[in-house]
């Protein structure tokens, strides 16, 4: 490549990024630039360090090493306001709008045009109505934003980063909520967007979207550069093997369960979904897989097995016995166990020791007349970590202090003491790491082949398709099908937990990918 | 155990303070004074710091305070009720305001602070319509009763321990086994940090909550007839008066988090302790007593704010040991 004689610097020049949090290397000497009208897709696996870049870019987290250069000037953007002043904009998965304000109060919250200390609103409506113009998005600016539709609010946060003068966009999963139409409303903007010049990051799962719009595709893989891609380069095939960085080959369950059932549910109705009857079994050893897309009802599906919601109707029974669950003491005493979705909410109690955590649903078990047996609970406390493997200094450690995944294992070892019959898995392996996520999957066929039954929800088609013995599928809150190990597939889940026909199915898959 | 250091030292340097600057604060008199003092305080405060621990506040200690202490006296001398009687009745009314509280607090799931105070307006509305609000007290009568307060047991011959010192004391230790040593206390701990999580982990988080306000409630009513019968004459209007704040600020002090789950019972008393010996050097070394509540608040606050910034230097320091620990060195490449 010839140098041109007076090189223009990159609107954004990324070198060398690293950043550390307790226990896990969420990035490692990343290197990323940005041109004006160009739109840079980052993309990467769960975990893979796209949030963590995009944070210290805008001002969230700042970087333990490595230099950031915007229009060739070395800048440090210690906080959020910084990022603002440099014309950095991140547009979030959560929109951080206020829905009690109208659109134009929204695009200049903190920026209003006013005179003597008084909002000009003359100024305030009749610029928004630019700004919104420039978006596609012809609402009144007086409309409150809690009024307009989800997909639309998106609109409203990129005219209030336009309003800001931002040059660099950095926008996150935009159309993870966004309805067809939304979409390609989205993709116009954007478009737009680029030809004014205005550099986009996009980040995205969804791979056809990448391949629609970007004009270079980064993609980062444990917090390091694995590859990058440019224009006719840019093929579904060639992202997916630089995100994995390998052909998908898959691990499967050996083992096959033919235990006796033991969990035996029968036309469960959850308050979520009450016009749907729930009928299934997870057998003595087995590991049952609970797919279905967001909002299917999976969780709340758990939440009532648990104890923690009541049933509208229906029968639980374990080992012939008719459970009466009002609370998660009754599924506790039954000899259930839920490992929740939300870790660091409903898992672990954060600014509690390890120990403490580990023992703190066993701890009536050991106690006498309502006295702890302080010495049995070290020792428990200690066998339990050592048994899963936390990594931590000691027992006394903070929980808080710990990785994803090690706090996840301090979960399991909660419950692991009081030796369940069910174990219930909600996303059990969401936003840990690699290493940890294998040590769970150990831990849970170690589990079965004890003979404990175990029931997991999992958005990731990967962790069904590697763990179940069988899958359910759920859709829209309906069980809509149970597939068996040989019947499993990318294709056969995705057809039921969309309730679509085989073909559909397979284009949707291909969209997820 | 290190946040007792600190307000331990700032109880040192108070009580040092005044005594070189007035001998006459460590005078046998005074100090018993002060000890009895501190122990009513103190009964209340550890009430209320239950309570914080849940991450909850309970604002109606004083009015109970004010109603429990007049009801007492104008049950035993307006309407003759015998001891035992009146003590079980304030007792238990003590208990079921608690009851009230928790239930309010978790089923309804109402906010502990609007709650309790309605309760402040609520039972000192109720002590001065029960007594016409009249002064309440016990005269020359019923000597003995009144020993539980203003007795004395001599240690040596020229200092006697107060009685309600012993009351404080068991009510310390059975406070502190309970939080330290049995199930119950460990779950108020967890709940108090993270409810959500406790309930997942098969606690009935409601039912220990609730405890928590009764066990505050009673304290308080124990409190109200160990004031009562100190003072001999009490108003309606005015007996436990902002006596809830000194007992949140003693627990804040003695390293209670309003944000829940943190709390030692010693630290509680060496809170207590702080706000009396203030009170009492204010006094003893005639500062004007109009200064008093602007002293106690620059104390509070200059405590919590030292203990804040300790704080965060201890948390800084860690951050940096775990990055030298963890991180390897930038490579030269």
């Amino acid at each position: 490549m010839v140098a041109p004689l007076h090189p223009v610097p990159k609107l954004l020049d990324v070198s060398g990024v690293s950043k550390r949090f307790p226990g896990v290397q969420a990035l490692e000497d990343v290197q990323l630039t940005l041109s004006r009208g160009e739109v840079l897709a980052v993309i990467g696996e769960n975990g893979a360090g796209k949030s963590t870049l995009m944070k210290i870019l805008a001002g969230v987290e700042t970087p333990d090493r490595g230099e950031i250069r915007v229009d060739g000037q070395l800048v440090s953007i210690a906080d959020t306001g910084t990022a603002k002043k440099l014309g950095i904009a991140l547009i979030h998965q959560e929109l951080n709008l206020a829905d009690n304000l109208d659109v134009a109060s929204n695009i200049f919250l903190g920026r209003e045009p006013h005179q003597w200390g008084f909002v000009d609103r003359h100024r305030l409506y009749s610029e928004a109505h630019v700004f919104l113009e420039q978006v596609g998005l012809n609402c009144s600016p007086r409309l409150l934003l809690s009024e307009l539709p989800l997909g639309c609010r998106q609109l409203v946060e990129i005219a209030r980063a336009l309003s800001a003068q931002a040059r660099i966009l950095i926008m996150d999963e935009p159309t993870s909520s966004l309805s067809q139409g939304e979409t390609e409303q989205l993709y116009s903007v954007v478009n737009d967007l680029r030809n004014r010049g205005v550099g986009i990051v996009y980040i995205s799962h969804r791979l056809r979207e990448v391949k629609q719009l970007a004009d270079r595709v980064v993609v980062l893989r444990d917090g390091r550069n694995a590859g990058m891609l440019v224009q006719e380069q840019i093929a579904q095939d060639a992202m997916v093997s630089l995100m994995v960085g390998r052909a998908l080959v898959r691990q499967v369950r050996t083992s096959q369960s033919d235990g006796a059932p033991l969990l035996e549910v029968q036309d469960l109705r959850t308050t979520a979904h009450p016009q749907q009857g729930l009928s299934f079994q997870v057998r003595v050893g087995e590991i049952v897989g609970l797919a279905g897309l967001v909002g299917a009802g999976r969780t709340e599906l758990l939440q009532v097995l648990f104890g923690i919601d009541q049933a509208v109707s229906g029968t639980v029974r374990l080992g012939g016995q008719v459970l009466h669950l009002q609370s998660p003491g009754d599924a506790i005493a039954a000899g259930l166990a839920l490992v929740p979705e939300d870790r660091k909410l409903q898992g672990v109690i954060l600014e509690m020791s390890v120990g403490r955590n580990a023992t703190l649903a066993s701890l009536h078990r050991d106690a006498r007349c309502g006295f702890l047996n302080t010495e049995q609970e070290m020792t428990q406390a200690s066998m339990m970590t050592q048994q899963l493997r936390v990594k931590t200094p000691s027992i006394d450690h903070l929980v808080q202090y710990l990785s994803g995944g090690n706090q996840q294992k301090v979960v399991l070892a909660k419950w692991l003491a009081l030796k369940p019959r069910v174990l219930l898995l909600d996303e059990p392996t969401r936003g840990i790491d690699v290493g940890a996520k294998q040590e769970i999957y150990r831990l849970m066929e170690e589990l079965a082949s004890q003979g404990i039954g175990i029931l997991f929800v999992s958005s990731e088609l990967d962790e069904i398709l590697r763990m179940s013995d069988r899958a359910l599928v759920m859709h829209q809150g309906r069980l809509a099908g149970v597939l068996d190990r040989e019947q499993l597939s990318e294709e056969s889940i995705m057809q039921l937990a969309t309730g679509t026909p085989h073909q559909m199915a397979t284009s949707v898959l291909q969209e997820l990918l | 155990m290190k946040k007792i250091f600190g307000i331990l030292g700032l109880f040192l340097a108070v009580f040092v303070f005044t005594a070189l600057r007035n001998p006459q604060f460590v005078s046998a008199y005074n100090l018993e004074n002060l000890i009895r003092w501190i122990s009513l305080f103190g009964i209340i405060s550890i009430g209320v710091s239950f309570v914080i621990i849940t991450g909850g506040i309970d604002l109606s200690i004083g009015s109970l305070i004010g109603l429990t202490g007049s009801l007492m006296a104008w049950l035993l001398t307006h309407r003759g009720w015998s001891v035992p009687a009146t003590l079980v009745t304030v007792l238990l009314l003590s208990l079921s305001v608690g009851l009230a509280h928790g239930l309010l607090i978790t089923r309804l799931r109402l906010q502990p602070f609007v709650v309790t105070l309605c309760g402040l307006l609520l039972y000192r509305g109720i002590a001065r319509f029960i007594t016409d609000d009249q002064s309440q007290g016990f005269g020359n009568s019923h000597e003995g009763l009144r020993a539980i307060a203003i007795g004395k047991i001599p240690v040596g011959s020229s200092f006697s321990i107060p009685v309600p010192f012993f009351i404080l004391l068991l009510i310390a230790i059975v406070s502190a086994v309970v939080l330290n040593r049995t199930i119950w206390g460990r779950y108020l701990l967890a709940l108090g940090r993270n409810e959500t999580a406790a309930r997942y982990s098969g606690i009935n988080t409601d039912r220990i909550k609730i405890a928590a306000y009764m066990l505050c409630s009673l304290l308080a009513g124990v409190g109200g007839i160990l004031f009562s019968l100190d003072l001999n004459s009490v108003q309606p209007s005015g007996l436990g008066e902002f006596y809830e704040l000194y007992a949140i600020a003693a627990a804040v002090l003695g390293g209670c988090s309003l944000r829940g789950g943190e709390g030692t019972i010693l630290g509680v008393i060496i809170g207590t302790a702080v706000m009396r010996v203030l009170y009492n050097a204010i006094n003893i070394l005639s500062i004007p007593t109009h200064l008093e509540f602007a002293i106690i608040g620059a104390v509070i606050l200059a405590g919590v704010v030292t203990d804040e910034l300790a704080k965060r230097y201890a948390a800084n320091r860690r951050a940096v040991r775990e990055r030298l620990g963890e991180t390897p060195a930038p490579s030269s490449s």
